[in-house]
């Protein structure tokens, strides 16, 4: 158990570290995948399986098949390979997080008493029967709200990813949609030269 | 013997790496993914203390976690919606190129 429990900790931490650190964007996120499938292996090794295999399907089976799409989709081929990072926004960052993740790791130093019943390797493991039950029964009015937002998700993402100048083409030209270059950037330089 | 210290150990440093992915990227999607990483650190959390309190009396921990995966889910599908269309406008991904979205 200690085992399974430090090779599924280093994989997931490492691939975590690797999907932040990587230049090629589709190694990132298959890095990134890695890390997840290394998050649902400790669920089920804490013994909620039905969690770790939820987050098996709709993480490493949707999500990140939506993230290599976006990056398909949105990346020009010579941008696909190059992400550039600026040096003072770099170390800014990693000190930011490196003070966070210290004050949780001393936060969690001091603390006592979480050796309890169920930290004993034998634990009992998640029920899915019980879990379905409190679903189903006092916990319903969560459930449904959580279908509800995932249906306005749904609709909002389609209409967000909608071309958007459909109306004005009867008028034969497209004002409405600068070409590169245009639009925000000639904003942005008069902006700047006023 | 692997106790919710260990657990909650692996998810602070998965919070920290998730947060310098999000503070140091440049492009939209590379901030997403560091935002899942730490969306999953929480869940981490709160799976680590379920299994302390036994599942008997913990499982309203998994509820938790499985609402928690519901908005996850239906945030990346909206983030990465967004993305598009915001590179439809700009023919770029990357953060500091869309002047709106500039701090």
């Amino acid at each position: 158990m200690a085992t399974g429990f430090i090779i599924l900790a280093a994989v997931t931490l490492g691939a975590a570290l690797a999907s932040v650190m990587l230049r090629r964007l589709v190694h990132c996120a298959l890095c990134w995948t890695l890390s997840m499938a290394g998050v649902a292996g400790l669920y089920i090794l804490a013994g909620a399986e039905f969690l770790g295999l939820a987050q098996l399907i709709v993480y490493v089976g949707a999500v990140a098949i939506l993230i290599v799409f976006a990056i398909l989709l949105t990346q020009r081929r010579e941008l696909l390979s190059i992400e550039r990072l600026t040096a003072g926004s770099w170390v800014t960052g990693v000190a930011v997080a490196g003070l966070v993740a210290g004050c949780l790791w001393i936060g969690l130093a001091y603390t006592r008493g979480l050796g309890g019943a169920g930290g004993a390797s034998g634990g009992p493991a998640l029920e899915t029967r019980e879990l379905g039950e409190l679903l189903m029964g006092r916990y319903v009015v969560a459930f449904e709200v959580a279908g509800l937002v995932l249906t306005v998700a749904l609709i909002g993402a389609v209409i967000l990813a909608l071309p958007f100048e459909q109306p004005r083409e009867a008028s034969g030209r497209r004002a409405d949609r600068p070409a590169a270059g245009e639009g925000w950037d000639a904003r942005r330089q008069g902006g700047q030269g006023a | 013997m692997i106790t919710a210290h260990h657990y909650l150990a692996v998810a602070a440093m998965l919070f920290g790496i998730g947060l310098a992915g999000a503070l140091t990227r440049r492009n939209s999607i590379l901030v997403l993914m560091s935002i899942e990483l730490m969306l999953n650190a929480a869940n981490l959390n709160l799976v680590a203390f379920g299994r302390q309190a036994g599942w008997e009396q913990g499982s309203q921990a998994a509820l938790w976690v499985m609402c928690a995966i519901a908005i996850a889910a239906a945030e990346s599908g909206v983030g990465l919606a967004l993305i598009l269309a915001i590179y439809r406008h700009r023919r770029s991904a990357h953060l500091d190129e869309s002047p709106p979205l500039k701090g």
